[in-house]
């Protein structure tokens, strides 16, 4: 009798999930409405205009989702040799010895950071750094929010390709080194490609949490609700807008800030969905 | 018959070297952040790091800045944000804990049903999820009904996030442990009940533990979810239906207050000594008690 | 102990003198070996499992090279030259290697698999020159028929034998002085081993085997001469029909009738 009440217990807690699902995704919906009844869906998504003056009001996505995909994607392009060279230290070249396991854990630490305190380095340790450079006269926007991004997810991008470049089995890189090759070489021709989708999907899964970074971006992005110029310009992206704005938000404000989060919740999932797709091709290779 | 062919083999041997100079240079260059922070937050922060931090509230910004004009320290401490994480992270702790133990022990025992997979992989897609629409979602459903920022909210917020992290751990943890430990347990005429709290949670204790400490470790510091939630509050506050600070709230707070942006680094130096002691301590106990 | 060997007249292709390997300090896995191998024969290393055999093969083609805790120690000479002198990547296209498990490399097509060397290598050819080496390497190992319509599917989908084949393909296409092969037919049937067996047979006439097998009668089925080690140490070498009728060494003997195996 005591199993079994414990066994639905245990389906029950399971359900929470289910149900935990279903109601972000209602509350999210259900609360966006307002804003994508007002513009259409489409509209909402491609307005580049944001202006929450009363007598202008007028809302849109776009400036937003092109300052994430600015500063992800920039932080990913940045973050790929440090991340890559990490992989190859700790899974091929010093694979199994001490300072592998020292690099591991200086790796985790940075993991282990706030956003909000990658945040105040930002701010004060490298935006100056930006300023000297000439690349923007305040210091803030996609620059130098990519770059404390890109440090913020090489954790992220190395911990899951080490693990696969140092499941290559051994006597795939014998048989190479047996016909003369190099240790580049072989690392070239079967360490990369065998652990090829374990690493493409780190880096998915990377991209996922770029886009979803909030406190260290709202710190040094220059909160411009405007679609950025280019690198060096300011912007917002979708987290920072709502970090920045939630706050005194109500009415049509407020849902349109509810229906980016909507927004960003899709592509993060999607991106999620994608890197599993690309993790279930390493089961079958 | 041996091949002669030119194949410049001092060019390779030459390309390989210098991949490998490349390879230690950049992992040396992706290590260097965080000697760089540790060292602006310790230096910066070591001065205002004294007893004053934990047992004062945070001073209000006109008290600093008449500090300030005299050339004073500035008064106070963080003592609000130190309660207040304690609060809610502890509330999320309470929440986040037993679901995630029962979740992770179902998923590890039920692997092929279709029902499990779902939520497998919902769990994933939790985990997924930005910390600012996690905020967004506990306004709604604390915030709003209950017409006001509590630290409840900020409870809710830190146990969703907590939760596929602790599913996890879990159920990884007792998908490694031999099968033979519950078919032994089951043998001797114990009820599954039984067998799943005197033999499988204690035998998976590291990882699972590992797993509790590595989930809070990590909420420790979330700053986004919480302004949308318990706000923040410039007194002690241990009543769960008010605005509570948190340390990563006071950061915040603290960053844009110009009057008392000094502190920012003795928080965060809290905050970081309070983070990676937790990482630390997780390390131990999964080493020790290794499955 | 040494007896007449096969030598075809010529002068030996493979000589080592006082080669030892160490794994750590005063743990020594081949001691003290000195043998000549000569060209074109089939030379097989045997003896019981943990002999110092495959540790000794791999010494030939500088693998331990690739692990900081082994030490080798003494001469080893390939076609007079000594292979402590060489770059350890001419020493391996020289003296090719088949290990135990066959090992194709998955990311890649046979076609490609055949070529492998070269790619690795960075040498370049033409297509002629591809087609014309990937024909040759197959047919030498009896594979060209049956792969020929299936060249730009990968290899996981062949059988254990016809995978160790074109594993064996792979390193004839560099034109090796010498092949070593590490128990090549111990994890495959007794067909393919048979299969595998006549090959090497045919193999012969054109390269220098040296094989190190923990079966005996492989040894005498398809071997020329023969080396029998015993923990670490090269116990007898020499002709292998003398050796398996008239052992010189009471270990030898031992272990040909099977008193420890």
């Amino acid at each position: 009798m005591k199993d079994k009440i414990f066994r639905f217990l245990l389906f029950f807690a399971a359900l929470i999930i289910l149900l935990l699902t279903a109601g972000i995704i209602f509350a999210l919906v259900s609360r966006s409405t307002e804003a994508f009844q007002e513009y259409g869906i489409w509209g909402f998504i491609a307005n580049p205009e944001w202006d929450p003056r009363p007598a202008t009001e007028e809302y849109g996505a776009l400036s937003f989702i092109v300052g994430t995909l600015y500063t992800a994607f920039f932080a990913l392009f940045l973050c790929v040799p440090f991340s890559l060279s990490v992989a190859l230290f700790n899974g091929e070249y010093f694979k199994g010895k001490r300072i592998s396991s020292f690099v591991r854990s200086i790796v985790d630490l940075l993991a282990g950071i706030p956003s909000i305190v990658y945040g105040l380095w930002g701010f004060y340790a490298v935006r100056p750094l930006i300023i000297d450079l000439g690349i923007n006269a305040q210091g803030f926007g996609i620059f130098l929010s990519s770059i404390v991004l890109a440090i913020m997810i090489i954790p992220y991008a190395s911990s899951l390709s080490t693990e696969f470049i140092s499941m290559v089995p051994n006597k795939l890189k014998e048989g190479a080194y047996s016909l003369g090759a190099t240790q580049f070489e072989v690392i070239q021709n079967i360490s990369l490609p065998t652990a090829r989708s374990g690493i493409v999907a780190s880096y998915i899964l990377a991209l996922g949490r770029a886009l979803g970074e909030t406190m260290a971006v709202t710190m040094l992005i220059g909160n411009t609700d405007r679609i950025p110029k280019g690198l060096r310009d300011t912007g917002n992206t979708m987290a920072s807008v709502i970090a920045n704005q939630f706050g005194e938000a109500d009415g049509l404000k407020l849902s349109s800030l509810i229906a980016i989060g909507l927004l960003l919740f899709v592509i993060t999932a999607l991106i999620n969905m994608i890197a599993k797709l690309v993790m279930k091709k390493v089961a079958s290779i | 018959m041996s091949l002669n062919i030119k194949t410049s083999i001092d060019s390779r041997n030459g390309k390989n070297k210098l991949i490998y100079i490349l390879v230690c240079l950049f992992s040396f260059l992706a290590m260097i952040p965080l000697f760089l922070i540790l060292w602006d937050v310790v230096s910066k922060g070591y001065k205002n790091f004294n007893i004053n931090l934990f047992t004062e509230v945070t001073p209000s910004s006109m008290d600093a800045l008449i500090a300030n004009m005299n050339g004073d320290p500035i008064p106070g401490g963080i003592l609000n944000g130190i309660t207040g994480s304690i609060l809610i992270v502890g509330l999320a702790i309470l929440f986040s804990v037993p679901i995630g133990l029962f979740i992770g022990i179902y998923l590890s025992e039920n692997r092929d049903k279709k029902f499990a997979g779902l939520v497998s992989y919902l769990t994933d897609l939790l985990q997924g999820m930005p910390s600012i629409v996690i905020g967004i979602i506990a306004y709604a459903w604390v915030v709003k009904p209950l017409g006001g920022y509590s630290a409840l909210a900020g409870s809710v917020a830190l146990t969703m996030m907590m939760l596929p992290m602790i599913v996890r751990s879990t159920e990884e943890t007792l998908k490694m442990l031999p099968a033979s430990y519950k078919e032994a347990g089951l043998a001797l005429g114990s009820s599954y009940t039984s067998v799943v709290f005197n033999i499988l949670l204690p035998s998976g204790f590291g990882g699972i533990f590992t797993g509790i400490l590595l989930a809070i470790s990590r909420v420790m510091g979330e700053t986004a979810p919480l302004m949308l939630t318990a706000l923040g509050a410039s007194v002690v506050n241990w009543d769960v239906m008010e605005p509570t600070s948190a340390l990563p709230l006071l950061i915040w707070d603290f960053y844009n207050d110009p009057n008392l942006v000094e502190l920012v680094w003795s928080s965060s130096l809290l905050l970081l000594i309070v983070i990676f002691l937790l990482n630390w301590i997780a390390k131990i106990v999964a080493r020790k008690w290794k499955v | 102990m040494e007896s007449i060997k096969i030598t075809n007249g010529m002068k030996p292709v493979l000589q080592m003198k006082d080669v030892s390997v160490s794994y750590a300090p005063d743990t020594y896995a081949v001691k003290n070996v000195t043998t000549d191998i000569y060209p074109n024969t089939i030379t097989a290393i045997m003896g019981p499992s943990g002999c110092g055999k495959s540790t000794l093969l791999r010494a030939i083609n500088r693998m331990h090279d690739l692990y900081t805790n082994i030490k080798t120690t003494g001469e080893i000479t390939l076609k007079g030259n000594n292979i402590f002198d060489m770059n350890s990547m001419e020493v391996r296209r020289m003296a090719g290697m088949v290990f135990q498990q066959p090992n194709p490399f998955p990311t890649m097509s046979i076609y490609e698999n055949v070529l492998a060397g070269y790619k690795l290598n960075g040498i370049r050819l033409n297509k002629k020159e591809k087609d014309e080496i990937v024909e040759q390497s197959l047919q030498s190992v009896a594979l060209w028929d049956e792969v020929k319509d299936v060249m730009s599917k990968r290899g996981s989908f062949l059988s254990g034998g016809q995978q160790q084949r074109l594993c064996i393909a792979r390193t004839l296409a560099l034109k090796p002085e010498i092949l070593l092969m590490d128990e090549p037919t111990s994890a495959l049937d007794p067909i393919s081993t048979n299969k595998i067996e006549e090959l090497l047979l045919e193999l012969k006439d054109k390269f220098t085997i040296i094989v190190v097998t923990h079966n005996m009668s492989q040894a005498a089925r398809i071997s020329d001469n023969s080396m029998f080690m015993y923990l670490g140490e090269l116990v007898e070498h020499g002709n292998t029909t003398q050796m398996f009728t008239k052992p010189k060494n009471k270990r030898t003997e031992e272990y040909l009738t099977g008193v420890f195996g």
